[in-house]
């Protein structure tokens, strides 16, 4: 298109240089332009969370932020945290409890419920059902997915402390 | 060798609780939806959308559309209709059913708001958008048929005037003397229960890659979708294709519960413009597209009467079923069945004599509804349960104890219902006394009195139910559907010893895969890590019916158990010719070749597998080892293998504002074998999710004019994590006879029931304010206006 803006950004650690119309969304351009297809369009009105992603450490909404947006930024999807290993423990929380079926929710889920442990460490249940209520599932009826957020937080926890008393 | 080796046991993984393998690559972000897919030289397909819910279309200008930036072409109905042939949705074994052709993309009319009336083929989705904008469309607006109350009166138009009118299709059921039961009643309850026209809301959009092959004239279809083999055919059939020129492939789908069973006129559309261009076509719905095209489901009114007599025992009951199906009956599976669903499936727990139901279907310029989740049971169990709980409170009687009373005993069966169901085998009664244990039931009654006194509302809400599951050709191919009632498994043998499944049945998360891979390693005697399943491609898969109806694991894993018991006998009588031993004599477990009474290893499998494919010399010459299987399964003992089961709900009503906070869910239910528990109670839990999103939150809001009005996500409201309350499974297992396996459905029963419970635990958290909620959803408004507060 005729105005192109071009932004310079990390994505998952990596540099990129990309020439992008003002209008693309940020789930658009990793999926689009940098062939993430991890993340999701779900809604497009920032109410089901499965485009969300991290940039700068925060969590964001894909469909509400705009690539042009994210000069100078570090941006993490769930592809990233995946390879860096940062999620492991909770991918396989996950997985044992099934706390996920048809998948497409699970990595805006992950994303979200990592930024919730490293928050909120010591979140109870309900705390847990406030943090992810902007986060869509279809098919768990959430029970799970509190179940296995809360086991890793747990177990990070133990971890930790365990940790503390080695050192 | 020196030391003794062990024997080797057999193993089973059915019943076990294995994480299902496919799960991880949906946790690391490489699933393959279909929007995920990209090929080369594809296009970008967008639609334009009737605003109007009735229109003529005037005229249609594409000139503008067509000069801008990345455009390919453009094209009105009557430009998809060279590519693809109209279609009605009706089924044979619905007498007097009709309804009216329709076409991919609409040509004259407009009959609902959001039907397709043109297209635009572009090299990007943006770029697609934007050309959709400048499509000029003169529409003459027509009158809106939307009450469907007043659809057949003499004065709404008819929205296909060659029909006739607007009636789909009506049934009545009358086993006689209902009037004169009725005047021997002792007490008898009426209610009207009115249901919120919802719609599935699946995470992933509907979503179509079509790639047609002009110098083969063959049409690749990737597409989120529950029936492959269904699809093919259809593809086949109205883009005039033969079928062995197309196919279908589901990969990953991203929910789907009934939504993505059925034929959608964009979909075609991008299959027959991909046939009209020969290039890739790629669409994906957006949300809002999504809202108004997707299939709705369940706009019913039923008024419902019961009579019981001095003793508290069903007599009678009475049902005037009206429900709105839009413009068009949704193709090939028809709106027809869920209205069937619900005269069939009302009273089925109980044990009653009189039975009398009126079913009437009528078209409306809304979006066409057809088969959701548990297809008509929510509102039969809901206006069963309701009258019951109406009925009990009547007479003074506890719920749990009324139906004690009036559930089919579980040693009557087979037992055959009003409406005319066969039930095999069902443990109401199991059910019952586990489900009160479970949630502890008295205790929890003195703690709903004792909180009354404070001022507290709280509820408890039971609902029995039954679901319909391992469906026969009763169901569509009676009817003249091309939809397969019967689904195969092939296993390949590999020369590493694993085994290959490939099934008819699909996967959409519910874990069809893991199913397949804990009945073939059980059978075939293997570890289940050495089974690899592949599933939705009709290129390699057997042809099968696919997965609703909870027949998954019911037909498909039926499937998988014949072709594993084939398989290990080839593979025994391969070992018995390498050892020159009676096959007999021998067994596969775990993966060895074993002496059947000691267990000691005699074989490992894989070097069997290995002389098998690559030394068959070695092998006597009138012996030809069979490493590949196929076996099929069709249902052929009952019209349907009905499951049972029952729910509680416990609420709290604020009866200030309205809102019902869930406190806790409980489920027992009988499927028969369990393949794996985990697995079940997901879908268990899941189900029962989407049965609350029914009873609290949502409703497609239309106004008279036809107009949705809340069809975003920010509008349209689903359960989420913070409104949904722990629930707690049970299970009673009385195995089908029909099958081997003897596993029954378990998808639906979720669904099936939660509505009834919730609303029964509302009811009577109200109770002793004299309120009563019968209008689902049951959002705080309506509770107020039935406490009198606004």
């Amino acid at each position: 298109m005729e105005n192109l803006i071009t932004i310079n950004l990390k994505v998952n650690g990596v540099a990129v240089t990309k020439a992008v119309e003002p209008r693309t969304h940020l789930v658009d351009f990793l999926r689009n332009e940098l062939s993430l297809t991890g993340s999701h369009a779900g809604c497009e009105h920032g109410v089901c969370g499965a485009c969300t992603v991290l940039v700068d450490g925060e969590i964001v909404r894909g469909c509400l932020t705009l690539a042009c947006q994210l000069e100078g930024a570090a941006v993490e999807t769930v592809e990233g945290l995946t390879e860096s290993g940062a999620i492991a423990d909770l991918q396989t929380a996950f997985h044992q409890r099934n706390a996920l079926q048809c998948g497409y929710c699970t990595p805006g889920m992950l994303v979200c419920a990592s930024a919730l442990i490293n928050e909120q460490p010591q979140a109870s249940r309900e705390e847990i059902r406030e943090y992810m209520s902007g986060n869509y599932c279809r098919c768990t009826g959430y029970e799970a997915i509190v179940d296995a957020i809360e086991l890793t937080a747990k177990n990070r926890a133990a971890g930790q402390e365990l940790a503390k008393v080695k050192a | 060798m020196n030391a003794p080796t062990p024997g080797l046991k057999p193993t089973t993984y059915i019943g076990q609780d294995i994480p299902r393998p496919n799960a991880r690559r949906l946790l690391a972000g490489r699933g393959q939806y279909v929007d995920d897919l990209r090929l080369p030289r594809e296009l970008h397909a967008a639609f334009v959308r009737s605003p109007h819910a009735h229109a003529r279309i005037v005229s249609i200008n594409l000139t503008e559309a067509r000069k801008a930036k990345g455009v390919f072409w453009c094209g009105t109905g009557i430009d998809v209709a060279r590519a693809v042939s109209p279609w009605v949705g009706t089924l044979s074994h619905f007498k007097g059913m009709k309804s009216a052709p329709q076409y991919a993309v609409a040509i004259e009319r407009a009959t609902w708001q959001g039907e397709a009336v043109a297209v635009v083929v572009a090299q990007t989705r943006a770029q697609a958008e934007d050309a959709v904008q400048l499509i000029e469309v003169d529409y003459q607006a027509l009158p809106a048929v939307t009450d469907m109350e007043t659809a057949l009166d003499a004065t709404t138009p008819v929205i296909h005037p060659e029909l006739g009118d607007n009636l789909a299709f009506t049934r009545g059921i009358d086993t006689g003397q209902v009037a004169a039961a009725f005047a021997g009643a002792h007490v008898v309850v009426e209610d009207t229960f009115r249901f919120g026209r919802h719609t599935g809301v699946c995470l992933e959009p509907r979503a179509i890659t079509a790639d047609f092959n002009a110098s083969e004239q063959h049409l690749t279809v990737y597409l989120g979708n529950q029936a492959p083999h269904m699809m093919r055919d259809l593809f086949a059939k109205h883009l005039d294709l033969p079928e062995a020129h197309v196919r279908v492939i589901a990969r990953d789908v991203g929910g789907s519960f009934g939504i993505k069973v059925h034929v959608y006129p964009d979909e075609m559309a991008v299959a027959g413009i991909a046939k009209l261009l020969g290039r890739p076509i790629r669409y994906a719905a957006d949300r809002l597209e999504s809202m108004s095209t997707d299939i709705h489901a369940r706009e019913h009114r039923v008024r419902a009467k019961m009579g019981v007599d001095r003793d508290g025992r069903i007599i009678a009951i009475e049902i005037d079923d009206l429900t709105g199906i839009g413009p068009y009956s949704v193709y090939p599976r028809t709106s027809a069945v869920e209205g069937n669903q619900v005269v069939n499936l009302t009273g089925g727990p109980y044990d009653f004599k009189h039975y009398l139901a009126n079913l009437k279907v009528v078209f409306q310029n809304k979006t066409p509804t057809c088969q959701y989740r548990a297809v008509g049971h929510p509102i039969a169990v809901a206006v069963t349960e309701g009258l019951v709980d109406h009925a009990a409170q009547k007479l003074g009687m506890d719920p749990a104890e009324f139906r004690r009373l009036n559930l089919i005993g579980d040693d009557k069966y087979p037992f055959t219902s009003v409406s005319g169901m066969k039930f095999e085998a069902l443990s109401h009664h199991a059910c019952l006394d586990k489900l009160l244990g479970l949630m502890d039931y008295k205790a929890l009654r003195a703690e709903q009195q004792a909180l009354r006194a404070k001022g507290i509302y709280r509820g408890i809400g039971l609902a029995a139910l039954i679901e319909v599951t391992n469906p026969s050709a009763l169901f569509y191919g009676v009817g003249g559907a091309r939809i397969s009632a019967q689904d195969g498994c092939t296993l390949r043998l590999e020369p590493t010893g694993w085994v290959t499944a490939l099934t008819g049945v699909t996967e959409q998360g519910q874990g069809t895969e893991g199913m397949i891979a804990q009945v073939v390693a059980s059978i075939v005697g293997i570890p289940v890590e050495h089974v690899r399943v592949i599933t939705g491609d009709t290129d390699t898969t057997p042809y099968g019916g696919g997965t609703w109806a909870s027949r998954g694991a019911g037909i498909g894993g039926e499937a998988a158990l014949q072709a594993s018991r084939e398989l290990k006998a080839n593979i025994l009588a391969l070992a018995g010719a390498i050892l020159t031993r009676d096959p007999v004599g021998l067994d596969l477990r775990q993966a060895q070749i074993v002496d059947n009474i000691s267990g000691e290893i005699v074989l490992p499998l894989s070097e069997a597998a290995r002389i098998g494919q690559y030394r068959p010399d070695t092998l006597p010459r009138e012996f030809q080892p069979q490493l590949s299987v196929t076996r099929q399964y069709g249902q052929r003992d009952w019209p349907f293998v009905f499951t049972n089961g029952i729910q509680a709900s416990y609420v709290e009503v604020d009866t200030d504002t309205g809102f019902v906070k869930l406190l806790k869910h409980w489920m027992v239910e009988d499927c028969g074998t369990i393949i794996n528990p985990l697995l079940v109670d997901e879908q268990l839990r899941g189900g029962i999710a989407q049965g609350i999103g029914a009873a609290l939150f949502e409703e497609c809001l239309y106004d008279s004019e036809g107009q949705l009005q809340n069809a975003t996500m920010a509008d349209y409201l689903v359960p989420m994590a913070a409104e949904m309350p722990d629930m707690v499974i049970g299970h009673v297992a009385t195995p089908t006879r029909s099958s081997e396996l003897g596993a029954k459905g378990a998808g639906e029963a979720g669904t099936a029931g939660a509505p009834a419970a919730v609303m029964n635990a509302i009811n009577d958290a109200l109770a002793p304010l004299k309120a009563r909620v019968t209008d689902q959803p049951f959002t705080p408004e309506r509770l107020l206006k039935a406490l009198g507060k606004v």
